[in-house]
């Protein structure tokens, strides 16, 4: 009970960063997401957990748009970014991903070498300081730089799965962005990098807000704050994911609220 | 501050304006890359239909016309690329299948296979022009004639490369299941081959065939010193199958050829009409060959 | 009986397994003889184009006279001015045909929001059309439309920019010029179709990681994708090259076919193709085997570039 409201307070006491109105999401004609309520709150880690098909990683990409790209895709309601709906005409989609930076479930560094893979993003955005340095403080933030600082002029592909992965992190959070999404973004890697980037995010959490889709629910109650679980009903012929309960992560996982929500944390279902 | 965000939203204009003008420059491009298609296509049947359709049918039968005599038509150079592309066809069409059946079904795991994939892919760069050389060096200045077997020696050059790789291509598409059920039955590597594969694969082969077949019959580098032309039918009555391997032959290419370059206006008339003629059996037949299977188009 | 019965069968299956056994070697045999093939082209030339080895070695590439009647009767061949025609005519070809075959394999494998893909099938479809046109329809078209659709062009470019060399000698209808846009026509879709298979095998989480870090459209293509699929796009380039180096009819038709090196490409020219083309219907003797010299040339020529672009390419 006392854990309980300790969390409750680690909440409550975070400002607001991004809000979910999203009625439905769509692909198609297939109804994906439907009556996603939520606030993600600044400089804390929430994961989103649930079965496969629920509709996490839709979300999850719903909000930097890079929905954009998938064809029939279409959102009704509304996704707040700092108080401003992301989908409104006068928000950029390009200035909008500078801000919140994502990391893909595969490390998909690019066929470039370690230095030019970070100095990327900065360089297209116009960042106008000492590239050298924000290579490093990047690199270093990943936990990177002791490993590569002598080889920044190796390809980006050379180094091993769970090295890339911290390089596409040290990318993505070069361009200094104020929210990183993360897409299992440990799903390819081994249990020791695995652990690695747990710790990393554990480092990162003052600087940055996260949120990570996991289907590895240790993982989840490890690493996040928050946790958001996620199930799949078939509406109209379609499966739909909806947002089953959202609350500290303690919460769900020693007291969950909802039926489903126990039977899918005690591992009696998924 | 105010400055910063000034800069970046002037940058960001900039970098939008680029994004314009690029996705423009291509839409540009691909609009472009259409214009001789059209012009081609318009054109010859513009100058060509006129005389195709005021010939009629004697056009298909009749002998080239000379200098400055109305009528004449394509009959010797429409039958004479049939003759020279079947000839063709007859010599690649086996060997391009069997050495397909070798690369997809036998040389599984074998080095050698990765050499005779890339000689074959090789051979299917040799210019047209080439194959006739080499016709010529093999069989013309062998037998002192030109003729039709040299011709269509010349075309099997470019035909073998292109059937083979079509074909291993549609022998691959065949489910590995299928095999092994037969091979489950006690089936040889013949049988399994012949009776199982081959027919699975067969429209996406006979497709291949086609393209090759389509693309031959437009050649003309390989045929101007090999089957050279004729204003003639082939002289079977005298000659027999003979004919074959000592006459010179005429072709539709090959009658293009020498006819757009006269001052005649009525052979240009025939140039064209023969230009529409080639281009509406090579088109019509790749048209149809390629939506029959629709190979990733 | 029933032994008898196991016999019949036994002696048909060994019957079976040898022919199953010589259908497999016969099929090897006929696809090493394909892969061989080559190496018999190259003989054939190699045979029959010793007497020109002998009588001129190496001065056959530096010479530009070609005269049946010279050298006492013997004849005098050189083909400098062919050699110079093929690369200037086909470079010039690849100058116009890759960025415009670049542009349109960036059209077809990008998703753009106005276009639906249906369009984009019907313009791969419409391109690859372009290879099926026969060679000599291009040249006859080459003659009666392009020529002098261009005419009003080139003569704008002689009379403004007489001072470039390459614009600096009065436009013939015939010229290098034309040859190398006709060819530039015909390339086009082998570097399309070549360029536009290098950009779709760029895997798409690539795309996506840069676009995810706030870049536009275009930087993703300038920065991720074209130098991801940089070895297939060269590889289009070197295919393009060596087409438009091998290409005849269209070329004879249109070039002038004239023996002599020209800085002006405004100016008719020769290529080793259309010099084959020419004169191989009426060649005897010590020409023949002049000729079978220059085939040879151009055959290790468009050899190398093609094995250099299947190395490129990769797709055995």
């Amino acid at each position: 009970m006392t854990a309980y409201s300790m969390d409750n307070s680690l909440g409550g006491e975070a400002d607001v960063i991004l809000t979910s109105h999203v009625k439905g999401f769509y692909y198609g004609p297939f109804l994906a997401l439907r009556n996603i309520e939520m606030k993600i709150f600044k400089n804390r880690i929430t994961a989103f957990i649930g079965p496969s098909g629920c509709g996490k990683s839709t979300l999850l990409r719903c909000f930097n748009r890079m929905n954009d790209f998938v064809k029939g895709a279409r959102l009704e309601g509304q996704i707040l970014f700092n108080g401003r709906n992301i989908f409104d005409a006068s928000v950029d989609a390009v200035t909008l991903r500078r801000q919140i930076g994502m990391v893909f479930q595969k490390p998909n560094p690019f066929a470039k070498t370690i230095y030019e893979n970070i100095a990327y993003g900065p360089r297209i955005n116009g960042y106008k300081g000492d590239m050298d340095e924000l290579v490093e403080q990047s690199l270093r933030r990943a936990a990177l730089w002791d490993e590569v600082k002598d080889k920044l002029k190796k390809p980006g592909t050379s180094l091993s799965g769970g090295q890339q992965q911290r390089l596409c992190i040290a990318r993505a959070i070069a361009v200094q962005p104020e929210v990183v999404l993360m897409d299992e973004p440990c799903s390819a890697l081994d249990p020791i990098s695995t652990r690695r980037i747990e710790d990393l995010m554990q480092e990162l959490r003052d600087l940055y807000t996260i949120v990570i889709v996991t289907h590895n629910m240790q993982q989840a109650s490890r690493v996040s704050d928050m946790t958001a679980f996620f199930n799949v009903e078939m509406r109209e012929g379609s499966r739909t994911g909806e947002l089953v309960e959202y609350a500290p992560t303690t919460t769900i996982f020693q007291s969950p609220q909802k039926e489903a929500t126990q039977a899918y944390v005690g591992g009696r279902f998924g | 501050m105010g400055e910063v965000v000034w800069a970046r939203a002037v940058l960001m204009l900039i970098r939008k304006g680029v994004d314009c003008g690029l996705t423009t420059a291509v839409t540009l491009a691909s609009v472009i890359a259409l214009v001789p298609l059209f012009s081609i296509l318009l054109y010859v049947t513009y100058k060509g239909l006129g005389t195709v359709l005021t010939g009629g049918l004697s056009i298909f039968t009749e002998l080239p016309p000379p200098p400055m005599v109305e009528g004449g038509g394509l009959g010797p150079a429409i039958v004479g690329t049939l003759i020279v592309v079947s000839i063709g066809a007859a010599i690649s069409i086996p060997i391009g299948i069997m050495s397909a059946i070798y690369l997809s079904e036998f040389s599984a795991g074998e080095p050698i296979a990765y050499w005779i994939r890339f000689f074959t892919n090789v051979l299917a760069g040799v210019p047209s022009i080439i194959a006739g050389v080499f016709s010529f060096g093999l069989i013309v200045l062998t037998t002192k004639t030109f003729s039709a077997v040299a011709g269509g020696a010349a075309l099997s050059v470019l035909m073998v490369p292109v059937i083979t790789l079509a074909t291993e291509e549609a022998l691959r598409l065949v489910p590995q299941d299928m095999r092994q059920a037969a091979y489950g039955l006690g089936s040889t590597s013949l049988q399994t081959v012949t009776k199982v594969v081959l027919p699975t694969a067969l429209p996406t082969i006979v497709t291949g065939i086609t393209l090759a077949i389509a693309r031959a019959a437009g050649e003309t580098a390989p045929l101007i010193f090999t089957a050279l032309f004729s204003q003639f039918y082939l002289p079977f009555d005298t000659e027999g199958p003979g004919a074959l391997f000592n006459q010179p032959i005429a072709s539709l290419s090959v009658l293009i050829y020498n006819f757009a370059l006269v001052p005649f206006e009525n052979q240009q008339k025939m140039a064209w009409a023969a230009s529409l003629v080639l281009l509406g059996m090579v088109l019509i037949s790749s048209i149809i060959a390629r939506t029959a299977t629709r190979r990733n188009m | 009986m029933p032994e008898e019965k196991t016999n019949t069968f036994s002696a048909l299956t060994l019957w079976v397994r040898w022919v199953n056994i010589g259908f497999i070697y016969l099929t090897c045999t006929v696809s090493v003889a394909v892969a061989l093939w080559v190496l018999a082209i190259i003989s054939v030339l190699i045979h029959d184009a010793q007497a020109a080895f002998h009588h001129f070695g190496m001065a056959f590439l530096m010479s530009s006279s070609w005269n049946p009647l010279g050298n006492n009767g013997q004849g005098q061949y050189g083909i400098l001015p062919q050699i110079y025609g093929t690369l200037v005519s086909s470079w010039l070809a690849l100058l116009i045909a890759v960025p415009l075959g670049f542009g349109v394999a960036i059209f077809l494998t990008e998703r753009w929001p106005l276009v639906p893909p249906g369009l984009q099938t019907l313009l791969a479809f419409l391109v690859e059309l372009l290879a099926a046109i026969p060679s000599v329809v291009y040249g006859i078209w080459g003659i009666y439309v392009l020529i002098p659709a261009l005419v009003p062009l080139t003569m704008w470019l002689h009379v403004h920019f007489s001072g470039i060399g390459i614009f600096s000698q009065p436009p013939t209808r015939p010229s290098m010029l034309v040859a190398g846009l006709v060819l530039a026509i015909m390339i086009l879709p082998t570097v399309t179709s070549l360029a536009r298979e290098a950009l779709a095998a760029v895997p798409p989480d690539l795309r996506q990681g840069s676009m995810a870090l706030g870049a536009t459209r275009w930087e993703t293509l300038i920065h991720i994708i074209l130098p991801t699929a940089r070895s297939g796009l060269v590889g289009s380039i070197m295919l393009g090259l060596a087409r438009a180096m091998g290409e005849t009819m269209a070329v004879a038709m249109v070039i002038g076919n004239s023996n002599r090196i020209n800085i002006s490409i405004l100016q008719p020219a020769s290529t080793i193709p259309s010099l084959l083309a020419n004169q191989f219907a009426e060649a005897s003797g010590l020409q023949v085997s002049a000729l079978m010299y220059a085939a040879f040339i151009l055959l290790i020529i468009t050899l190398l570039t093609n094995i250099f672009a299947e190395v490129l390419i990769g797709r055995h």
